[in-house]
């Protein structure tokens, strides 16, 4: 049985302990991802890119933590999201929360269909523990299992 | 309270702001309807809410807006959520 997380978060959408030269890299692994899971096509690894230059890295939303997306459009082919975790953090020049080492790429085709997952997110980033637990886990199912929880 | 949440492209980081808020009202036990909006269309829509939440890079966008507009700075902190919103009421 496939999960809602394991629909939205498969196992082809994360790449763990990578490293990225700098921001842009760091949003290009995001979007790599969500084209390897099926959900996106290049052109919006690029809109993602541009949403950052156009304006600026608000994306970066918590400390550590960017939330690489842009809107919907014909380059996103299914709702659904990415997770790159970077082994050296890089600054995407947000001074309330840079250095980053997490980066979640979202494609959406509506404002509607992620939400579950994202409020399933939402609260486990927003706990300390959990947040040190996602830094530590092995694995795309063990990640899985720290959301769901 | 009517809260709108505002980001870029209003898929995002306000949806994810929109969830953090919702769980914080709700221990608050505070009546709120929370939605979300891009920065474009924020503007218009903000005229019928009660408070504004954004980022701090897009706040500056939204001057002029007559609805009181809040940055937060750290979107997965609930304690500044909380801090905001016991402000606003």
């Amino acid at each position: 049985m496939t999960t809602e997380m394991q629909q939205y978060l498969p196992d082809e959408a994360f790449d763990l302990d990578v490293e990225a030269a700098d921001w842009r890299e760091a949003i290009r692994l995001s979007g790599d991802r969500l084209v390897a899971a099926g959900f996106t096509t290049e052109a919006y690894t690029q809109a993602m890119i541009e949403t950052v230059e156009k304006m600026g890295p608000y994306i970066v939303i918590a400390p550590g933590l960017a939330l690489a997306h842009s809107r919907p459009s014909e380059a996103v082919l299914n709702t659904g999201l990415s997770w790159v975790r970077l082994s050296t953090p890089v600054e995407f020049g947000n001074k309330d929360n840079d250095p980053v080492s997490l980066v979640i790429g979202l494609a959406g085709r509506n404002e509607e269909e992620h939400v579950h997952v994202m409020s399933a997110i939402a609260g486990a980033l927003s706990s300390a523990e959990k947040r040190k637990k996602l830094e530590e886990a092995p694995t795309a199912a063990a990640i899985r299992t720290i959301l769901e929880a | 309270m009517d809260i709108l949440c505002v980001c870029g492209n209003g898929i995002g980081t306000s949806v994810l702001l929109k969830a953090n808020v919702e769980q914080v009202a709700s221990q608050l036990d505070m009546d709120v309807n929370v939605s979300t909006a891009d920065i474009g269309t924020a503007p218009g829509t903000a005229v019928t809410q009660d408070l504004v939440l954004t980022s701090a890079q897009l706040a500056p966008e939204l001057e002029g807006v007559s609805t009181p507009v809040r940055v937060v700075h750290n979107f997965m902190d609930l304690n500044e959520i909380q801090q905001v919103l016991e402000d606003a009421e």
